[in-house]
């Protein structure tokens, strides 16, 4: 890596580009980050508090930026390195929930570049990256389903090992609330455990409560004039049709939930 | 047996041993031999005979002996009378020149076959314990939900017939479904697995314990002192106390709905739901985009809410008591003597109890906790 930054720094760096950024966002394992622009790293507002973060925060942000022409010993190399990757992380965590970086994600959403959903029944469903603490090394990157709305640790070794910092905890919901269009339509499926095509009891008792509080949610919802629609596939109306007379009801009802609807104003 | 060549490896064990075939167990050659446990495979499987012979290592014999049995074959077939593909009358006439080309069409089937025997001999008995090493190898993986903990998981299929979809994981934590994360398994027929092996297996071995706690039953023997305190610590650190939510309830039973309490959906319920968070504020139900979805990851806090006889039992009390108090109160007034008014009024009133009772049966608040339950039922019954 650091030969590669030598090689990178020997070239000459007369054009504005982003050499560091672009080589680091498209070497392998960083495939979950989105290059930052170059006029957000440059904005000291937008760095507020990490110098204290960040170890050899200066040249960590000249490498980062491009401007980093320093003559370091290579385990001071390696450190600053280090310390950029890091802060480039943190950065990160702030740009995505801005309007650029949020449409830069979006892309990278649409592409399924985060992986799709393992859960059988969300058939593949794009992910989000997310990290379940702001703070870093505290845990590792996870990605979020909107289909079922859970988080999964990724699948591959190499994306298991960023820190989930790097994304914070609250991109995909502001996604969401800036895109609320994309909101995928939730599903009603479920799995069903079957012993030579007899239903497993406890399995069917606990559905049959989570379908209550399903219900307890939508009468939730509708006192404030929202109804939530679901998805009935032909497959799990046989499953259902004890809750047919419900499911019906909520088919039929329009959503006319915009009234309440929340919708984040980011300043932009 | 091909004794010809040293240190020979069954077809068996060279199946399972291909990338991708991790999932498989071994079936033992006693249980392909006996017919009983193929039945009706036959049908399923194109060219079969040749196919168990492969499975079976079996030598094609020489070709005078095999055409006189091939022969007798055709003939039981004609018989039993089975639905086979054209191309299979002729097999015989081809066997003189068996052609690569012949032989991928035997090993495809004889795969098909195996993998049809697997469905059934991972349910029996000696199947079953097989898987059960393999599971507690984590041979199959663990599930990829963040809040199950790395519950070990089973390989499942969605469908008992082959050539539908391919293998599921199954978790026991959340009891859903994923798709394995390596893509070697996503051409591995699920049928070979079949849909009942999953829930089969945790009801076969109900000691087993599922979650990533340490606290079970099967871990109470080799568990160091050291790796003791360990887990009570973690024990007590890892359920989120809310303050303004009751404590689990204490009086929860051993067993619930045929599985031990502890191993019931132990990835599932308070603390083990995802919430979705903006700068630390949760993501409220109401907006548009809110979260829909808990359901699908909740489990009462007093599982006696899923004890449906239990519940029912209870709510048929109440129902008792209500009619018992309706006509008790006709009666009163049958008494006043202004009868017409008030019985069609109870009479309504009957009626509107009626329409209520199901409903409450149905749609039980999380809150409403089967003690309390009790406790109103008994004082109703003194009173």
């Amino acid at each position: 890596m650091v030969n590669m930054m030598e090689d990178f720094n020997s070239e000459t760096d007369s054009d504005y580009t982003s050499y560091w950024r672009d080589w680091f966002v498209s070497s392998r394992g960083n495939e979950y980050f989105c290059e930052i622009d170059e006029d957000y790293l440059t904005d000291r507002f937008n760095l507020t508090g990490l110098n204290t973060e960040v170890p050899y925060y200066q040249y960590a942000l000249d490498l980062v930026t491009d401007v980093f022409d320093l003559d370091a010993d290579d385990d001071l190399r390696e450190q600053i390195e280090k310390s950029a990757r890091h802060l480039y992380g943190l950065v990160h965590a702030r740009y995505i929930v801005t309007t650029r970086g949020l449409a830069k994600m979006l892309d990278k959403y649409k592409k399924c570049d985060f992986g799709k959903c393992p859960r059988v029944l969300c058939d593949g469903h794009p992910l989000l990256p997310l990290g379940q603490h702001d703070l870093p090394n505290m845990s590792t990157v996870k990605l979020y389903c909107p289909k079922c709305e859970d988080i999964y640790n990724p699948k591959s070794s190499r994306h298991a090992s960023i820190d989930g910092a790097y994304f914070g905890t609250s991109f995909h919901s502001i996604l969401f609330q800036v895109y609320p269009a994309l909101n995928p339509e939730k599903s009603l499926r479920r799995y069903e455990p079957r012993i030579y095509g007899f239903k497993v009891h406890a399995a069917a008792a606990l559905a049959r409560w989570q379908d209550c509080c399903r219900e307890d949610m939508q009468d939730r919802l509708a006192e404030f004039g929202m109804s939530q629609k679901f998805v009935e596939e032909s497959d799990s109306e046989e499953e259902n049709y004890e809750y047919g007379e419900e499911n019906e009801t909520v088919k039929t009802e329009k959503v006319a939930g915009d009234a309440a609807s929340a919708r984040m104003d980011l300043g932009n | 047996m091909s004794s010809s060549e040293g240190a020979p490896e069954s077809w068996i064990s060279s199946f399972c041993s291909l990338m991708g075939h991790e999932f498989f167990a071994e079936v033992s050659e006693d249980f392909i031999e006996d017919d009983f446990n193929l039945t009706g495979l036959q049908s399923q499987v194109p060219m079969y005979k040749e196919a168990l012979e492969m499975i079976l290592d079996v030598e094609p014999e020489d070709d005078e002996e095999e055409e006189e049995e091939e022969e007798e074959e055709e003939d039981d077939d004609e018989v039993l009378g089975d639905e086979r593909p054209l191309g299979y009358r002729k097999a015989g006439d081809r066997r003189h020149a068996r052609v690569a080309s012949d032989l991928s069409v035997i090993e495809s089937s004889a795969e098909l076959l195996y993998g049809l025997i697997h469905q059934r001999y991972i349910t029996s008995r000696p199947g079953i314990q097989q898987m059960l090493e393999k599971y507690e190898m984590q041979h199959f993986g663990v599930c990829p939900r963040v809040n199950c903990g790395g519950c070990k998981v089973l390989p499942v299929g969605r469908s008992d017939t082959p050539g539908q979809e391919t293998v599921k994981l199954f978790c026991p934590g959340c009891m859903d479904i994923y798709t394995p994360p390596n893509s070697r398994f996503h051409s591995v027929d699920g049928a070979f697995f079949g849909t009942t092996f999953g829930c089969l297996f945790f009801m076969t071995f109900p000691d087993l314990s599922v979650g990533t706690r340490l606290d079970g039953p099967l871990s109470a023997g080799p568990l160091s002192a050291a790796a003791r305190a360990q887990s009570t610590l973690t024990n007590r650190s890892t359920p989120p106390q809310m303050p303004n939510e009751p404590p689990t309830p204490e009086d929860q039973p051993v067993e619930i709905n045929g599985m031990h309490t502890s191993n019931f959906c132990p990835g599932l319920g308070r603390g083990k739901i995802y919430d979705p968070k903006i700068y630390g504020f949760k993501v409220s139900e109401v907006s548009r985009v809110g979260p829909r979805m808990k359901w699908l990851r909740m489990k009462p806090r007093d599982v006696y809410e899923v004890d449906e006889a239990r519940n029912y039992e209870l709510n048929a009390a109440d129902r008792e008591e209500e009619v018992r108090e309706h006509e008790a109160r006709e009666r009163e007034a049958d008494n006043d003597g202004d009868t017409e008014m008030n019985a069609e009024q109870s009479q309504e009133a009957v009626i509107a109890n009626r329409k209520k009772a199901p409903l409450r049966r149905r749609r039980q608040e999380p809150s409403q906790t089967a003690p309390s339950d009790q406790m109103s039922v008994q004082s109703a019954e003194i009173a």
